[in-house]
């Protein structure tokens, strides 16, 4: 291995952390700050199209490993690496990153340099999150992500901003000290930190006590993630959140920050604890469900555009979460898909409505309508990502949700039964609320003469718009490499479910025969 | 014939002394109008010898004295968290002494008398002398609680202390007496070989009320009823010091009484003290309006947690207290050291509201007081997460998950109020009248970034401290 392919998620971790510390240096001259802060995580993201582009599809385990001693009491290790599933959150989270800054360039204007330093260090945290393996690390990064995300909130939010970031903040540290409380448990039996290591310890059986405990450890890591997620009943920060947050935060926290629960769930619950994964999955796939259809049906009644997208949110993740506990190849493929798919809409949707809060400062539905007139642009890009959102076939939400609908079929018909009325709601929710904004009459005369996307919007809803077309049509460039690693991470499991399993090839064929229709 | 190198291993008491001494001899040649900061200079120069001190008698370990003071790696490290502590504190307090206008030379001069003590009392391995030790810095103490001595609540702040304290430390004389009673020896580690064929009723007694003594120290419950009023009267610099240094010098005592001698009967009492300082530290915090009382109940939780470690145990939970009495250190020293450059003349400017909207006037405070809220929280990257770290793995390896849970959910409790500062400061600016904040004195900027310093240091690269720290806890064992 050359010397870049060695380094390569070091640097792409700390990358944004470094540009944070010479902002703080920077003296206090705005438009310098946010042209620094966008080269920065452009430079991120070209750096962590090295992934993709070397990375070797089909190999088990993880690849662009580095694994040195960090600490030896105790035994912490800085080990970092990728496989299909992560290379793609890191994708996505350099993806957004440099959106995240252009959409806040002028919507951000008190206190500029401490927004992009904030934004900057979430990012390495973000990126630490998906790309550790050891569990200490990723614990580390892990709160990290929570203390920029609670400031941006509260120091540059709207109206209940406090209010909002406290919730978000203490929801989930309190959650996430239950996983801290597993992992030193894990540690002080094994002597070990490391993923890998762990999860062969439990798979041989060697550690002392652990039958007793799995339930409890596995409880501890569930919570953690569940708060992130957020499901079902532990959501109630989100909405919150979300509608106070500045619109960047917003893009962060749906397009990103919630995967880590999701993606937490994929590869310490599941990835630890088959066992209890698998008996757990009943109540937790219920759960999910509720999730889905509780979500989509609380969305319909929002007068608040934004805690609309909120809620969607809390249905789509559900989506994921029954998807990774369906334990089929063909759900957890979708899982991750889905989690892809959701930040590239998601994040489209809360970038198209900071644009409109910028004009109007409000997210009342009612103070719109008719609105497509002044802005036919921003009402086509609107209606590309919102249809996306929805799962129209061709675009990217479509890919995830079929793929999970298939998987939990698999697992289970009624499961499947119950989780597609939440594509119909979601059809429902969307275009209905699409309907009350943009069609109609004009009932505030303000909303004559709004002004139509200039062309820094336009830059910065392309690269999405794009994504969700490309994901779309051609979902094989990415579930190439998801698809081996997930069949990787199923392979703990009892033979019984393998069999189930459709392989790769499969997955791909039908989903291309049903978009092919 | 007492030989040479056992006055090597009293060095920097010696040293500190001296210097304390010097201070007060200078301190008449400076006329009364003018300011007293070259004292505080010399006092500088006396901690910064005493460091040097500490480091040279760390080649020679041993006895000294008959086996009064044991120099090894534990009191060593305590050394120099003490001075340190001293440092940080000289530097916090030249320009605070000039705002409030107190024109005392002895300040210093009991600054490094109170050092002396808590050096002493790490290092002392006879009852009778950990007992001065404790008097000495307990003495010191009182006074400088006192120094605001035109302010009503630092003359009550003092005279509380002063009673409760004289009170605690009698606690302690009787325990050491009964001991004496049981075994017939004041040396910790003669106690320790009897108590190994030979325990009675009295011993029990006897580590009982040393422990209250020492928990009135440490300021645990249910002994910490002094606390908040205390800190909150006291000049700022003088509550970073004396919820740092003497809480440390008192743990190092504690361990030693506890842990060296093999005393019996302690795990229940630490227990349920370590129970109680967490909860009604923490839950009282919540509601305070006041940085200082704030800050207080804090202190009486991080006890808490230090006493979780205790109930551990074995060399994991000692070096793991060992390392949470340094951290806590670091950052209390600094975030006091902050609180006293923000409270202005008279110390006004100390509740909630006189921070609000701090992020945006002044930036750099603002962020400095956030990184040492954010270790006293927990948060990774600084010395406070691998600190509770520390003390909870060391608590589930001794199988203690009944406390570790309570003491996790303590530590997420905690992380409300110290939000709430920093929810004041960066979140809040209604505020009409607003605080005045002056720009950052050279001397405070000095002991603000050894603390920032410590305080990262001990958050990302914590190996160093704790390996000695474990070689403190071996050493104190053997």
């Amino acid at each position: 291995m050359n010397y870049i392919d060695h380094n390569i998620i070091t640097i792409i971790t700390f990358l944004p952390f470094a540009g944070a510390l010479l902002l703080a240096i920077f003296p206090r001259r705005d438009r310098d700050i946010r042209w620094f802060a966008l080269g920065i995580s452009l430079v991120t993201l070209l750096a962590s199209l090295h992934l993709p582009w070397h990375y070797v599809r089909g190999l088990d385990g993880f690849q662009f490993e580095q694994n040195v001693p960090w600490i030896s009491h105790p035994n912490i290790h800085y080990h970092l690496g990728i496989d299909g599933i992560s290379m793609w959150l890191v994708v996505l989270t350099t993806f957004l990153t440099p959106l995240c800054v252009l959409i806040s360039w002028k919507s951000v204007n008190t206190q500029v340099k401490e927004f992009f330093i904030l934004m900057l260090i979430l990012e390495t945290a973000m990126i630490g999150v998906f790309v550790a393996l050891d569990l200490f690390l990723f614990y580390f990064f892990w709160e990290a992500t929570l203390i920029p995300m609670a400031l941006i909130i509260g120091i540059w939010g709207h109206g209940r901003r406090i209010y909002a970031a406290v919730k978000f903040f203490l929801y989930t540290m309190i959650a996430s000290v239950f996983m801290l409380a597993a992992i030193i448990w894990l540690y002080t039996h094994t002597g070990s930190f490391d993923f890998v290591t762990i999860q062969s310890a439990i798979q041989s059986g060697q550690i002392e006590g652990f039958s007793t405990a799995a339930r409890w450890l596995f409880l501890g890591f569930f919570v953690a993630f569940a708060v992130k997620v957020p499901l079902f009943p532990l959501h109630t920060w989100l909405p919150d959140a979300h509608v106070e947050a500045p619109t960047a935060g917003s893009v962060l926290l749906a397009g990103v920050l919630l995967k880590m629960g999701t993606y937490g769930l994929l590869r310490f619950n599941v990835g630890l604890f088959p066992d209890q994964s698998q008996r757990n999955a009943p109540w937790i796939i219920v759960l999910a469900i509720i999730s889905i259809i509780s979500g989509a049906l609380v969305a319909m009644v929002q007068p608040n555009v934004k805690k609309l997208v909120a809620y969607t949110s809390v249905s789509h993740l559900g989506f994921v979460v029954l998807g990774i506990f369906s334990f089929t190849q063909i759900g957890m493929d979708g899982a991750v898909y889905q989690m892809l798919a959701h930040g590239v809409s998601t994040g489209a949707l809360f970038m198209l409505l900071g644009m409109i809060y910028e004009r109007r400062h409000t997210y009342d539905i009612s103070e719109y309508g008719g609105i497509a007139t002044p802005m036919p642009v921003y009402a086509t890009f609107f209606a590309f990502i919102m249809l996306s959102s929805a799962g129209l076939p061709l675009l990217n939400g479509f890919v995830g949700e079929f793929l999970i609908l298939s998987g939990a079929f698999q697992a289970r018909q009624i499961y499947g039964i119950l989780a597609a009325t939440g594509v119909i709601w979601s059809a429902c929710y969307l275009l209905w609320m699409y309907q009350r904004v943009f069609y109609g009459n004009i009932t505030h005369p303000v909303n004559k003469s709004l002004q139509d996307m200039d062309a820094r919007e336009r830059v910065s809803m392309w690269p999405l718009a794009i994504a969700a077309l490309v994901m779309g049509v051609a979902p094989n460039l990415w579930l190439h490499s998801i698809d081996p690693s997930v069949s990787f991470a199923l392979k703990q499991f009892s033979s019984g479910i393998q069999a189930a399993a459709p392989s790769a090839a499969h997955v791909t064929q039908s989903l291309m025969q049903v978009i092919g229709r | 014939m007492i030989p040479t190198v056992d006055y090597i291993r009293i060095l920097p008491e010696v040293v500190l002394t001296i210097f304390g001494i010097l201070v007060m001899l200078v301190d008449p040649v400076i006329p009364t109008q003018d300011s007293k900061k070259p004292l505080g200079l010399i006092a500088l120069v006396g901690v910064l010898v005493g460091l040097a001190a500490t480091l040279y008698q760390s080649l020679y370990y041993g006895d000294a004295f008959y086996h009064m003071v044991r120099v090894d790696a534990f009191s060593i490290f305590f050394h120099l968290v003490i001075l340190l502590i001293a440092l940080v504190v000289i530097l916090s307090s030249f320009d605070y002494l000039e705002v409030q206008q107190i024109k005392a030379g002895e300040y210093y001069a009991l600054v490094l008398f109170a050092a002396v003590g808590m050096m002493l009392m790490s290092s002392a391995i006879e009852l009778v002398l950990i007992f001065i030790a404790l008097e000495i810095s307990s003495i010191s103490t009182y006074v400088l609680a006192g120094f605001r001595r035109r302010a009503a609540e630092s003359a009550e702040a003092s005279l509380k202390y002063f009673l409760l304290g004289s009170f605690a430390t009698a606690f302690f004389l009787y325990g050491v007496a009964m001991v004496f009673g049981s075994t017939g020896s004041t040396n910790v580690y003669l106690i320790a070989e009897i108590l190994k064929t030979h325990q009675s009723v009295l011993t029990y007694l006897a580590v009982a009320l040393m422990f209250v003594g020492l928990g009135f120290k440490v300021a645990s419950a249910p002994f910490h009823v002094w606390t908040p009023d205390v800190y909150e009267g006291s000049p700022a610099p003088v509550v970073g010091f004396m919820s740092t240094g003497p809480k440390a010098a008192a743990f190092a005592v504690l361990l030693r009484v506890l842990f060296a001698t093999g005393a019996p009967g302690w795990f229940w009492m630490v227990w349920v003290s370590a129970v109680l300082s967490m909860s009604i530290g923490n839950i009282c915090a919540l509601v305070q309006n006041n940085v200082k009382r704030l800050l207080a109940y804090s202190s009486i939780a991080h006890a808490g947690y230090i006493l979780v470690a205790f109930a551990a145990a074995q060399t994991m939970g000692i070096s793991a207290a060992m390392f949470y009495a340094a951290s806590y250190a670091a950052m209390n020293v600094g975030a006091f050291a902050i609180v006293a450059h923000l409270a202005g003349k008279g110390e006004r400017y100390v509740t909630l509201e006189d921070y609000a909207g701090l992020g945006r006037r002044s930036p750099l405070i603002a962020a400095l007081l956030t990184i040492f809220l954010l270790s006293l929280i927990g948060i990774p990257i600084t010395g406070g997460f691998f600190a509770k770290f520390y003390v909870f793995s060391s608590a589930l390896q001794s199988n203690l998950v009944g406390l570790t849970i309570i003491g996790v959910i303590n530590s997420a409790i905690a992380a409300y109020y110290y939000l709430r500062i920093i929810v004041y400061m960066y979140m809040r600016d209604e505020r009409a009248v607003e605080a005045p904040v002056a720009p950052i004195p050279f001397s405070l900027g000095a002991g603000l970034v050894i603390s920032l310093i410590a305080v990262i240091y001990l958050g990302v690269l914590p190996n160093h401290v704790l390996d000695y720290a474990i070689r403190g806890a071996q050493d104190l064992l053997k």
